[in-house]
């Protein structure tokens, strides 16, 4: 397990306990006490920390290199029932975003997120989770067959942001992400967003429109990243604690604003300190949500879902 | 020299019609020269077990992999005619009658209904073997009513491309038989039904710019070749060098055209799966073989 800056104080003692530990099982000594002692001290520690995050460290905690990504996700949710789906059916595969078919509990969902890599090669493969206009033409593509087929929708949102390459910007980045939005807005189908890690700007929201948007409680969600937004508005990259602050990006910041519709709550130090325990939580989630959504007719659906939208944003006048 | 290959006998001459050959069709040589006994093969669904090569195979295999016993053939009695009275270094009629008598196929594609683990699927497939698996009016008919019929009994469609294109020798009807065949998918989507295109080798021209590349997923087998213009064409016509694997599924895959590629034994259950997923039934599950 990696440690973040602010977590080396709950590293020091667990090195500390696990010494302990070591001692009273290779000696006579009686350690009983002063482990737990320590293990008193590291849940008071643990809860200090992790109580106060600054918006900053919940970032830091978004990225956790252990965090689980979209397909530990959809493999824990879904199990041997996922069948990806490739392709745009235009020009490439897009490798940072992946979609396809698999079963919720005994209900068919059309799965679709970014994806980021655990490793250096893999995370290159993936692109760091940065979808090209191919990944949300793909996510389109199988939005729209799920709606053909009546089925329902659940994306989970892990971006730094879409690509800003070149070719991406030939083939029309803003034009796809755009495309997303608008179509996502009207399908007929219940579409259920669960931001998991990073949810940076139009690279997020390009699937990321939906009835129910859940936000993990350690993710971010904002119109940009807060290191961009330093450099932009700061002109230095120092500032990214500050533009943290500023750009009310935590999941609590965002549910207050109303801009998302509910947090779910992680595991103590976050959803990589127990995955099991996340993946469950995140599962009975999209299930309960949708019970209620399939109520609705298509209809109800998209008029709830353009009321929703239509209703964002704080103005005078 | 030792005297043991010597002939004895002065004067045996065998005439060449007289030799005895190993019965043909006993052995199967893959291209990259692995040899398997032609019952291994079957065995092994056609698929060459060393070096995983999927090995052409017609409408016949195809049933015998995806059905799970019987199946009903539909509409097999139509037969091509001969419109333009086509004749190149041959008659058309001719090649139909050659075509015919070599395969004993009547066309170059074969519809039929029937259960794929348990549950009724139509599959129309084509046989390469019949004039390159060339798309005429027999074609592109039965195609369109083999989607009829799914959509009469609200059944999935699932199409096996094998196809050099559309055939020459009945010209612009062929060429109107992509428009009707695409058509009539169009209908099939209307009404809600599942279809899955699979390109098998090869799968290019006319077939590939119509059902085949219209799938709700488009699937493929390992290194089958589907593109539209052959690569022969493109380079010619490009002057430039073609890419490695070049228009293999592998490379039609990454370029965004297909779903997934599956390799033939696990055909069945996957396109199965599909459609339990697609269709929000519960999954069925393939009973597994014995592993010899």
């Amino acid at each position: 397990m990696e440690y973040l800056e602010f977590e080396l104080p709950i590293k020091e003692l667990e090195d500390q306990l696990q010494k302990c530990m070591v001692i009273g099982e290779e000696s006579e000594v009686d350690v009983t006490e002063t482990c737990q002692k320590i293990e008193e001290k590291l849940a008071d520690t643990k809860k200090d920390i992790y109580k106060n995050l600054t918006a900053w460290q919940r970032v830091q905690l978004s990225r956790h290199p252990n965090r689980p990504y979209t397909l530990d996700y959809i493999n824990a949710l879904c199990g041997d029932s996922f069948l990806e789906l490739h392709g745009d059916r235009t020009v490439k595969d897009d490798k940072a975003m992946i979609g396809g078919l698999g079963k919720i509990g005994d209900q068919s969902f059309m799965l679709i997120g970014q994806q980021k890599g655990y490793n250096t090669k893999t995370r290159q493969y993936r692109n760091f989770g940065m979808a090209n206009p191919e990944g949300y033409r793909k996510a389109l593509r199988l939005m729209k067959s799920a709606e053909k087929f009546g089925l329902p929708i659940v994306t989970f949102v892990d971006t730094p942001g879409a690509y800003p390459g070149i070719e991406a910007e030939e083939r029309g980045q803003g034009e796809a992400i755009a495309r997303n939005i608008l179509e996502m807005s009207r399908l007929k189908v219940p579409v259920i967003v669960v931001i998991i890690g990073e949810g940076a700007s139009g690279g997020a929201l390009g699937i990321g429109v939906g009835d129910k948007v859940l936000m993990l409680e350690n993710t971010w969600y904002s119109v940009i990243s807060p290191e961009s937004c330093s450099s932009i508005l700061w002109r230095s990259w120092e500032y990214k604690e500050q533009a943290a602050e500023a750009l009310k990006l935590t999941a609590s910041d965002m549910k207050r604003q109303k801009l998302i519709d509910e947090i779910i709550k992680e595991p103590l130090g976050g959803a990589h300190r127990d995955r099991d325990k996340t993946f469950t939580t995140v599962k009975n989630k999209i299930i309960s949500h949708f019970e209620e959504l399939k109520k609705l007719s298509p209809k109800e659906l998209v008029k709830q879902r353009m009321d929703k939208y239509s209703n964002m944003g704080v103005y005078n006048g | 020299m030792t005297a043991w290959f010597k002939r004895k006998e002065k004067g045996i001459q065998t005439r060449t019609e007289e030799k005895k050959d190993t019965p043909k069709g006993l052995w199967y040589k893959s291209p990259t020269g692995k040899i398997v006994e032609s019952d291994e093969l079957a065995k092994n669904f056609y698929v060459s077990p060393e070096d995983d090569y999927h090995v052409r195979i017609g409408s016949k295999e195809y049933f015998e992999i995806l059905f799970d016993d019987k199946f009903k053939e539909l509409d097999e009695d139509l037969t091509a005619k001969d419109p333009l009275k086509f004749e190149d270094t041959k008659k058309y009629t001719d090649r139909l009658k050659a075509a015919k008598e070599k395969t004993g196929l009547k066309d170059a594609v074969r519809t039929a209904v029937g259960k794929s683990m348990g549950k009724e699927l139509v599959v129309a497939c084509m046989d390469f073997s019949f004039i390159g698996g060339s798309m005429g009016a027999v074609v592109g008919e039965k195609i369109a009513r083999a989607i009829d019929h799914a959509r009469k009994k609200k059944l999935p469609f699932l199409m096996i491309s094998k196809s050099g294109g559309a055939r020459m020798m009945e010209a612009a009807h062929s060429l109107m038989q992509m428009a009707k065949t695409s058509a009539k998918l169009a209908q099939l989507a209307d009404a809600g039904l599942p279809y899955i295109s699979l390109c098998t080798d090869p799968t290019t021209g006319g077939t590939t710019a119509s059902y085949a590349m219209l799938g709700d997923i488009n699937i493929s087998e390992p290194g089958a070749l589907i593109g539209f213009a052959g690569p022969r064409i493109v380079k010619d016509t490009t002057g430039k060098e073609l890419p490695d694997g070049f228009q293999t599924a592998e490379f039609v895959k990454e370029h965004g055209f297909l779903d997934f590629i599956v390799h033939r034994r696990d055909l069945k259950k996957k396109v199965n799966l599909y459609i339990d997923l697609i269709t929000n039934q519960p999954l069925r599950t393939l009973e597994e073989e014995p592993v010899n």
